[in-house]
């Protein structure tokens, strides 16, 4: 730094001037609309594509989508999906066991992305907090569940991201 | 307060006693109240400057956060760590509450309002917040912990280098103002705001000086941020680096001493700077109809004036907290050692030639 610079840096820091710049940008500040969003009241919006927890989704007629292809336990990056299916008594493909580790998930959404009847959805829910590890570890009727009861919203979301496909 | 009660009840040493312990209890509660005003203050401020909203859910706009606060550190257990040195443990955030208000002991609140009138009144308040860094030491050392004990290094180390400063800042005023009784001192910047000891202490005939006390009282100011380790000198309970410096071994009532502590300095060197610099109790205009006022609301009067400029001095440092960034150690050991230490005992000696050959002198 040449000596005009170090004495006029001299001066500007004697005279605060930083701490007077900062300090009516911060009195500025104090008078502008707050942020907050009050969280247990307010949220803030969540996109259509939003990546919360996991459902397994039905046909209108009640029928489940999954056809155990296994797409899902295939691309998972984290290994946490676990499949086995066998022929139901109509002959359909049917899976007996649709298993998710929710502690091994990495919410990466590629579930949702490989399969092919849009049986496996992450919906919008986020307060799936639970008090033990093992509530945690959904089996197929926990995702069935989760499907019925947020299904309005699946296909809503499913239907606004559709032109982006 | 006054020495007028010769004769009466009040005249008694049994009278005495009640009386200065009344007085004491006044303004022990009235400082223990200001610091929940200040606490809310300082975060509702701080929040405001980062757009949040701040404390909002307790009680209207939230002004029952603090008491709310209070109560859950006193419920909360009291938590003392294996190998700590109990007794100075338990010790060192009482030592600070106690010495916080005693300073306030020598500090005028308005024409006539001080617990203890002493003629040193300066050298007083000078020692007692000296003393401090020892609550902090205590706390950091009995802690037997590695993060309060860096903490508590740090802040002795910096605590002591800025008091040299302000110490010599003290001098200016002193030499200024040629007394060290505090009340003496007030009542010297009488008048127009131009009679201020920062703007040289003696109306036009002094203003000259006004070039050396504007700098000193950024001086003071800076320093007593150092001083009660506010940010951007929060070096000795640094989040990021020490957790929270000597009070992380510090839980509940203990921990909530230490804060009461660090408020009650806080808002003692907002009045230090208001009495040292800004007219203490003291209206910027003159005020000869307070004559004909009954005292105790000419008093109340000062005392409205006395406790305005130190909220102004309390945004202030609310405002530093929120918009400084925090020093790094050697940058704060260079601001303390090589740029305060030589400005105030070049001032130190600009004053004091002053008052030796200038007009006044």
């Amino acid at each position: 730094m040449s000596f005009t610079a170090r004495i006029s840096q001299a001066i500007k820091g004697a005279a605060l001037m930083d701490f007077a710049g900062a300090l009516g940008l911060a009195l500025q500040h104090i008078w502008e609309p707050k942020m907050t969003v009050q969280f247990p009241f307010e949220r803030n919006p969540q996109s259509p594509r939003f990546r919360g927890e996991h459902a397994l989704r039905r046909y209108p007629n009640g029928e489940e989508r999954c056809i155990a292809c296994k797409l899902c336990e295939a691309i998972c990056p984290a290994q946490a999906i676990y499949i086995e299916a066998e022929p139901r008594e109509d002959g359909s493909r049917r899976t007996t066991r649709y298993d998710i580790d929710m502690v091994k998930c990495i919410y990466c959404g590629l579930c949702q992305e490989a399969c092919p009847v849009d049986a496996i959805v992450e919906g919008p829910n986020t307060d799936f907090a639970v008090e033990t590890r093992e509530e945690l570890y959904y089996d197929k009727q926990r995702l069935l569940d989760n499907g019925d009861r947020w299904e309005r919203q699946l296909a809503k979301n499913l239907e606004l991201d559709a032109p982006y496909r | 307060m006054g020495a007028s009660h010769a004769g009466t009840f009040w005249g008694t040493p049994g009278g005495w006693t009640l009386l200065t312990a009344g007085q004491i209890l006044l303004v022990a509660v009235g400082v223990l109240l200001s610091v929940v005003v200040v606490l809310y203050a300082d975060r509702k401020i701080w929040a405001g400057v980062q757009m949040r909203k701040g404390p909002n859910v307790v009680g209207p706009f939230g002004t029952l956060q603090l008491f709310a606060d209070a109560g859950k550190f006193l419920l909360k257990e009291i938590v003392i760590p294996d190998g700590a040195d109990k007794l100075i443990f338990l010790a060192a955030p009482v030592f600070t509450v106690t010495l916080g208000l005693s300073a306030w002991a020598a500090l005028p609140l308005a024409p006539g309002w001080v617990v203890s009138n002493i003629n040193v009144g300066v050298l007083y308040l000078f020692a007692i917040s000296s003393l401090g860094v020892y609550g902090i030491i205590m706390g950091g050392w009995a802690s037997n912990s590695k993060y309060p004990f860096l903490g508590a290094l740090r802040s002795a180390a910096q605590m002591v280098s800025y008091e040299v400063s302000i110490g010599f800042v003290i001098v200016t005023v002193i030499v200024l103002a040629g007394s060290m009784n505090l009340q003496t001192i007030v009542a010297q910047q009488a008048g127009w705001f131009w009679n201020w000891n920062v703007l040289g202490g003696g109306g036009w005939k002094n203003l000259p000086m006004a070039l050396v006390m504007i700098p000193m009282s950024v001086i003071f100011f800076v320093s007593s941020l150092a001083e009660t380790n506010r940010p951007p000198f929060d070096l000795s309970e640094a989040e990021s680096e020490l957790v929270a410096g000597y009070q992380v071994e510090y839980s509940s009532t203990p921990y909530l001493l230490f804060m009461m502590g660090e408020y009650i300095n806080i808002i003692l060197l907002c009045g230090l700077i208001t009495v040292l610099f800004f007219g203490g109790w003291q209206a910027p205009f003159p005020t000869p109809f307070l004559k004909d006022w009954a005292p105790t609301l000419a008093s109340l009067f000062g005392l409205a004036w006395f406790v305005l400029k130190i909220g102004f001095f309390f945004f202030m440092f609310a405002m530093v907290k929120a918009v400084v960034p925090r020093y790094r150690y050697d940058q704060l050991m260079r601001l303390g050692w090589k740029v305060f230490l030589p400005t105030s005992l070049v001032a130190v000696m600009l004053v004091a030639a002053w008052r030796v050959f200038g007009p006044t002198g």
